[in-house]
């Protein structure tokens, strides 16, 4: 006999005419998202407690003596659900009207315009023009402080930033004063959000443009905006991420639903540290020292001349913990393939994590960089202090070949790398400790390219290319394959999916099982990592 | 006479010390046989005390009318968890008046009523939760608890049974949202007077998370009589399935308003004309709200035949309620009324569910122009299509109590509606 207890217990229901089963406990609000059934909804967030208070979730259930909040009503067997029958969609009518009645209307100047819940449904199952004679209340605005501003005449009072600061920040910075219709939310005191490490998730949640981000006030209209799914680069916690651009510059960070890593949210610090990505001066082509000094070339000829010359002696390397696992692995084989050698990076590091108390599993974590793990894992090893600084003594003089994949080197001194018989600075920001470089590579960033990051708990997720790359840069996996290639006669990774099957740190999984939201990967194939350099 | 009116119509069982502040005192209180109902209930099992409860059918006065012994049987039937019973003793409905004088006048018939109560439904934790407002029922109510517990009929061995029962008295801050049951609940627990969203229902989730039964001032005092007289006794009053005696609460244009307490199914005009002297000035009768200011009104037609209870005011339209009877005569402006209710109700509104927070504001708003002679005809055609909107849609039923009055009036009064519209006439002066 099977046992019965590994498989939870289901509810057989219909909805819409349409038979669906789910687990048991499930929501109707949830139940009809799988036969494709959105039910409008402002109160309900899946990551909150749900208070059925909006009143816009109002769907039939046959034999129920009234609409039911689909939010919080538990599916049953056989129950015969109607979320586009009259009577709904009646309700559902008035109310998106009582919510217009005192609505400002004021989309051309509000940010949330285009990504509004408000003017979604309205669009969708609201009247086609208005009641209202009376006028219109006004609250007007505050600061709430942090990066939040509150427009009080937007609000719908759907209470989920409340919700969000004392159930899942823990913080009860924000409240509802007075009632009824004067209701409105507030801060208790003159800080408000000021301070608190998480509140930027309350603009996110908002389903209108109550909240709004100073960051982004007045930026940019939400329909100009590309989507791109990706991975935070601001900490090794790995927060699956948006990004949203235009005009090829990332405008904003916007955190993307991954109950394994952030649930739906993700911290300030992360959320508004993103304008180094949209940093203009860019290396552009590759640059080739000759005898009148360095010059432009393509990147074959720059590419044909290294590998002639990298075999000028023992190899020393510097990586950086932004580069993606595949630009790791090809830094990783090119070394291997060299001879071996010194493989270091260098990474930032907070005195200490910010949990987020009502999802711990979400964390600014202490590395301040997105592929810590990444590193570790294919045995290279950290050097430097907390501020990613120092720790390239033994680099800096080397005679040998250096090859800097990635680090830009800020802080080191223009005599970095004189003594080098080959020095290779490949990255996406020339620097003052280039000045000596026989090469210089432009590569592209995290957003610029196709790529996975290792995350602090071991999770390889994907990330995609939101920003074209400038000029003829290029990912580091692919320069440093086409100069293994070169070297080894054999043929190497022109997709990132096959850069990524070349490496063996990762376990079995296919790059395409990694999905959206990635895959945990047992560190058995850990190397031991090398001895720093210095040491 | 004593206390302000009194009739010998009246069967008094809850209101016989009205007028009179000896009852005040444990002693006093004592003497007219207060506390006999609980020594009787604690010689009895707590399921026999909910048997006799359901078997004389009384149901619950606070409004809804729910039979109160089949509410007391939904609780668990073991000591697993606290229960709690929340004596609801916010008394707000605009033109009800008797849990206040209940209080102020035998506050030990409701300490009693309490510790049967919690009795019953295995409680070790009775609230009495009061209107902020109610500054001297609230006094009155603290002293003889105070003196209860000193003699030690509250505490930790009540009457020597053994039985453990609290009794706390806390007073709101004075909001109508907060005589819902859950959202005194809330209330009492330190929240925002919100009504909650039902399931989980009280008597599984209510106060503090527990079990918990919420229960008016009116029912839980007509349960010591019961318990000493048994139910047969009960029944003689009222019909089948409103048995028992109910204070009714008359105000208005009436001669001698005032709490009266009746059988159930007393006939309306019986009420108005024979017990509270008539209307007052010779006046014609236009409108009666039988029971508090959210149930539908009574046209004067409509109120002729109709008896005073559960069943007989449904079948005229209307509801029972709290059986709070405002009678209005012919200077009546309906439009004001009805403008000057919803703005209570307005003012009212929690705030959580969208159709009463902006739907009672705005329907107030309408029947202001309407009432200052800026009203179209379209208005009242708006106003139901809104009021239809807020019936049923909400978490609690205070958006319907908004609905209630303005449909009932423009269904019976358009006359006078249209006047104002259409040519300003004002019909009514108060």
């Amino acid at each position: 006999m099977a046992d019965q207890t590994e498989f939870p217990e289901t509810v057989t229901l219909t909805i819409d005419g349409q038979q669906v089963t789910v687990p048991k406990g499930t929501s109707i609000l949830h139940a009809a998202e799988r036969v494709g059934t959105r039910v409008p909804h402002y109160c309900y967030h899946a990551g909150l407690s749900a208070p059925a208070m909006c009143r816009l979730c109002l769907v039939e259930v046959e034999k129920a003596p009234k609409l039911l909040p689909s939010c919080v009503t538990q599916v049953a067997e056989g129950q015969v659900v109607h979320t586009q029958s009259d009577e709904p969609l009646t309700m559902r009518r008035g109310v998106l009207e009582f919510y217009l009645q005192n609505h400002p209307l004021d989309c051309p100047i509000c940010d949330q315009s285009g990504e509004c819940k408000l003017q979604d449904y309205a669009h969708e199952e609201g009247r086609s023009h208005g009641r209202g004679r009376e006028p219109k209340r006004v609250f007007g605005r505050d600061d709430f402080g942090g990066d939040v501003l509150f427009y009080g005449d937007r609000c719908v009072m759907c209470t989920r930033c409340v919700r969000f600061m004392n159930e899942v920040e823990q913080d009860p910075r924000l409240t509802v004063v007075e009632r009824g219709d004067r209701s409105i939310i507030d801060t208790f005191f003159e800080e408000g959000l000021e301070g608190t490490n998480f509140h930027g998730n309350v603009v996110d949640i908002c389903p209108v443009g109550a909240l709004l981000s100073k960051d982004f006030l007045f930026k940019q209209r939400a329909w100009d905006l590309g989507h791109t799914d990706s991975v935070c680069p601001n900490c090794s916690q790995g927060c699956n991420i948006e990004l949203h651009t235009r005009d090829n510059l990332v405008q904003r960070l916007r955190p993307r639903p991954n109950l394994d890593v952030n649930g739906h949210w993700m911290c300030d610090d992360g959320r508004l540290d993103y304008e180094w990505i949209n940093r203009g001066d860019r290396l552009e082509v590759p640059l080739v020292r000759g005898e009148k000094g360095l010059h432009a070339t393509g990147w074959e000829e720059a590419l044909a001349g290294l590998a002639k010359e990298l075999g000028a002696g023992p190899v020393r390397a510097l990586v950086s913990p932004y580069l993606a696992n595949e630009d790791l692995g090809a830094v990783r084989a090119l070394v291997d393939q060299l001879g071996g050698g010194d493989l270091v990076y260098r990474s930032r590091r907070a005195p200490e994590e910010v949990v987020l108390k009502g999802f711990p599993k979400l964390a600014r974590r202490r590395d301040l960089a997105p592929n810590v793990n990444g590193a570790d894992l294919l045995g290279m090893s950290r050097v430097g202090d907390d501020n990613g600084a120092g720790g390239l003594e033994a680099l800096a003089s080397h005679g040998g070949v250096v090859l800097v994949v990635g680090d830009d080197l800020e802080d080191q001194s223009p005599t970095f790398g004189e003594a080098a018989a080959l020095y290779v600075f490949l990255g996406a920001h020339s620097s003052a400790a280039a000045s000596h470089a026989h090469f210089l590579l432009p590569l592209t960033t995290f957003a610029e390219q196709e790529g996975t990051f290792t995350n602090h708990e071991n999770r390889v997720q994907r990330f995609w290319p939101g920003l074209a790359a400038p000029g003829a840069a290029r990912p580091a996996w692919l320069v440093l394959g086409a100069l293994l290639a070169e070297r080894t006669g054999q043929t190497q990774p022109t997709r990132p999916e096959e850069a990524f099957a070349a490496m063996s740190a990762f376990g079995a999984g296919t790059y395409e099982a990694l999905g959206t939201q990635g895959v945990l990967v047992v560190p058995s194939t850990r190397q031991e990592p090398a001895r720093a350099a210095g040491d | 006479m004593a206390y302000p009116y009194v009739s010998d119509r009246e069967v008094r069982v809850i209101s016989t010390q009205f007028g009179d502040p000896e009852a005040r005192t444990l002693a006093g209180a004592k003497q007219r046989g207060r506390y006999q109902g609980l020594k009787t209930a604690l010689g009895m099992s707590p399921d026999a005390v909910v048997d006799i409860v359901k078997a004389s059918g009384l149901r619950g006065r606070g409004g809804a009318g729910f039979p109160t012994g089949l509410k007391w049987s939904f609780m668990p039937k073991d000591y697993n968890k606290p229960h709690y019973l929340c004596c609801n003793a916010d008394e707000s409905e605009p033109g009800t008046f008797k849990d206040r004088e209940i209080i102020r006048w035998d506050p030990h018939q409701l300490v009693e009523g309490c510790l049967i109560g919690a009795y019953a439904i295995r409680a070790r934790h009775a609230y009495i939760y009061c209107r902020g407002e109610f500054f001297e029922a609230t006094q009155v109510l603290a002293r003889a608890v105070e003196e209860a517990y000193a003699d030690g009929l509250i505490g930790d061995d009540v009457m020597g049974s053994g039985q453990k029962i609290d009794l706390t008295v806390h007073v709101g801050s004075g909001a109508y949202i907060c005589g819902e049951e859950t959202g005194l609940m809330n209330s009492l627990e330190g929240r925002r007077g919100e009504p909650r969203v039902k399931p989980p229902f009280p008597a599984a989730v209510g106060v503090f998370g527990m079990p918990t039964t919420v229960i008016n001032v009116e029912t839980l005092c007509a349960v010591p009589h019961i318990v000493v007289n048994g139910h047969e006794w009960y029944r003689q009053w009222g019909s089948e399935k409103s048995p028992g005696t109910k204070l009714f609460c008359v105000s208005g244009h009436v001669r001698k308003p005032g709490n009266y307490e009746l059988p159930l199914g007393f006939p309306l005009m019986d009420l108005i004309e024979d017990i509270c002297g008539g209307i007052t000035d010779g006046n014609a009768l236009k409108a009666v709200i039988p029971g508090g200011s959210s149930v539908p009104l009574l046209t004067a037609e409509g109120c002729r035949s109709c008896a005073l209870d559960y069943e007989g005011v449904s079948s005229c339209g209307s509801m029972l309620g709290c059986a709070s009877v405002i009678v209005m005569d012919e200077t009546t402006d309906i439009v004001k009324q009805v403008r000057r209710m919803a703005a209570f109700y307005a003012h009212e509104s929690c705030g959580q569910c969208t159709p009463c927070r902006e739907g009672s504001i705005w329907v107030t708003r309408i029947l202001k122009r309407i009432e200052d002679g800026r009203g179209t005809e379209d208005d009242l055609d708006t106003l139901m299509e809104l009021t239809a909107q807020m019936v049923g849609t909400t978490i609690c039923v205070l958006s319907d109590s908004v609905a209630a009055p303005v449909q009932s009036s423009i269904l019976k009064f358009r006359d006078e509606y249209l006047a104002l519209i259409r040519h300003g006439e004002r019909v009514g002066t108060a």
